[in-house]
């Protein structure tokens, strides 16, 4: 398969509530001489559906690697949690072909098949494979200035493990620090760095989800770091979009940024905030943007 | 306070004083089987309950009752009901620390999704999934495409979105899940295609 052209899924969530993201996504990607490809008919990965029916959820995730087979496309993701359910679904129909042939019979109904021929990864595990640290590096243009930054890819992007290969080491992870170290800023530890965001139960508790989020966000406050950089947009929905409730429920100030990988490395290749979808970020990182020199082209309202 | 309200208050007092003792004549030893039979479930029975998983877990260590060294012993042990009607069993955040660091393979994160999928054959849907499967089903994603989306999309030279609910609808009836939406519900039809029936038929009404 072509080197660097892509399906691009997008998933449910980052096409409605994450619009700099994917902005920003395709702003990286075409700097990088990528080229993604929109399937409009790609449904939901099935993440939500697998406490369910995990065989559903099985099914809905091989209709999207289906319809990117069919065009002869590997896959790219942007959400953490799509990731993780296409990449294990990948994994399960490669490795079971009984399994296989049981998605397949159900897709037929819609005379799709899955043959298993396509790989899945998330953009920024692309940006890490495929452009590589050096290229970003060279490619800088505006100085971070070592920016501290909290480091959160979300737990699906390199977890369960086995079904990513072990691109990256579940207990001592790297990958992510080192695309944030390529901008110039500087991934800064916090203590609560492998703790989960908590959306999954959001639904279901959101006491628990709230005490889940604050409690990272707390951490990465006392570490001393200025953002909190993000590549999943449901851990966004918690960070970002829920910041202000879980101050209130907690009654601690956070006040954190939350910016995408993708804003953060356009920034310091020198797009504009304006080009980067900052006016949809909700906590604004003012003080950063001023203190690079990042300056919208109209001004803001 | 009346008479009455005197001997609910005594009866809440004894209530609380009553050992939490595990019925044995009320297990069912074929729970684990079931598990099991269950994708994802299979590795249940290597579990030699060292608590690597309890002590790894985010939420465990907010929410008490989510304990999955707990949760797992309880199924071995055939506390059916007690896992399959409990609040607990939708807690799991799916973050894979404990699958990632459990000595003996379960793969817990998953097995998780196998006793979720069994609360949901047994009538204990929990109602934010069923919400889940309406907006699935009828959006093909989890939130609509409608025109203030697509407006905003616009304005920063973003593809229009589309909609495609019939696939979903389709793979929902051959695997059976169709009849867990409100569509389903409401029609009272059972209409679902016979051969690939994987799941079964909502039972009473434990979830409306």
């Amino acid at each position: 398969m072509s080197k660097k052209k892509f399906a691009l899924y997008l998933g449910c969530t980052v096409p409605v509530r994450a619009q700099n993201y994917e902005l920003s996504a395709r702003l990286i990607a075409k700097h990088f001489g990528i080229e993604l490809v929109d399937i409009p008919s790609f449904t939901c990965c099935g993440f939500p559906i697998k406490s369910v029916d995990q065989r559903s959820s099985l099914v809905m995730a091989a209709r999207n690697l289906a319809l990117a087979e069919k065009q002869g496309l590997d896959m790219v993701t942007l959400c953490t949690a799509c990731t993780g359910t296409q990449v294990e679904a990948n994994h399960q129909l490669k490795h079971d072909v009984k399994k296989l042939a049981q998605v397949n019979e159900i897709l037929k109904k819609e005379d799709l098949e899955y043959k298993g021929t396509v790989n899945v990864r998330h953009f920024a595990r692309v940006l890490y494979e495929d452009i590589g640290i050096e290229r970003i590096k060279q490619e800088v243009k505006v100085d971070l200035q070592s920016l501290p930054v909290a480091a959160h890819p979300g737990c699906h992007f390199f977890k369960p493990s086995e079904a990513f290969e072990n691109f990256d080491d579940p207990e001592n992870p790297h990958v992510y620090d080192d695309l944030i170290n390529a901008t110039g800023a500087r991934s800064n530890p916090y203590s609560e760095r492998e703790l989960c965001c908590g959306g999954a139960i959001l639904g279901i508790r959101v006491d628990v989800a709230y005490a889940m989020a604050g409690k990272k966000l707390a951490s990465i406050k006392d570490s001393g770091s200025e953002a909190m950089i993000l590549i999943c947009p449901f851990c966004n929905v918690m960070y970002e979009q829920n910041q202000k409730k879980i101050e209130k429920e907690l009654e601690q100030k956070f006040a954190m940024p939350c910016i995408y990988y993708t804003q953060l490395l356009g920034l310091a290749l020198g797009y504009t905030p304006d080009e980067l979808g900052f006016k949809i970020n909700r906590v604004k990182p003012t003080k950063i943007l001023e203190r690079i020199g990042a300056v919208s082209e109209k001004p803001a309202g | 306070m009346n008479e009455n309200q005197d001997a609910e208050a005594v009866d809440e007092v004894t209530k609380a004083k009553e050992p939490k003792v595990i019925k044995f004549d009320e297990l069912d030893p074929n729970f684990k089987y079931e598990i099991q039979a269950e994708p994802s479930g299979e590795f249940i029975t290597r579990c030699y309950a060292c608590g690597t998983c309890t002590a790894s877990c985010p939420v465990r260590s907010i929410e008490e009752t989510f304990n999955p060294r707990r949760i797992i012993h309880m199924a071995l042990l055939g506390m059916k009901e007690q896992v399959l009607a409990s609040e607990f069993v939708w807690l799991c955040s799916t973050c894979y620390a404990c699958h990632e660091r459990c000595p003996q393979d379960v793969r817990i994160t998953e097995m998780m999704n196998a006793l979720k999928n069994l609360a949901v054959k047994n009538g204990y849907i929990h109602p934010a999934f069923t919400a889940q499967i309406d907006l699935i089903q009828g959006h093909g994603r989890l939130y609509e495409a409608d025109a203030f989306v697509n407006k905003k999309r616009a304005k920063i030279e973003l593809p229009e979105l589309t909609e495609s609910p019939d696939p979903i609808k389709t793979i929902f009836k051959a695997t059976g899940l169709y009849l867990y939406s409100s569509e389903a519900k409401e029609a009272g039809s059972a209409s679902t295609d016979a051969d690939a029936g994987a799941t079964t038929k909502p039972e009473g009404s434990k979830d409306e």
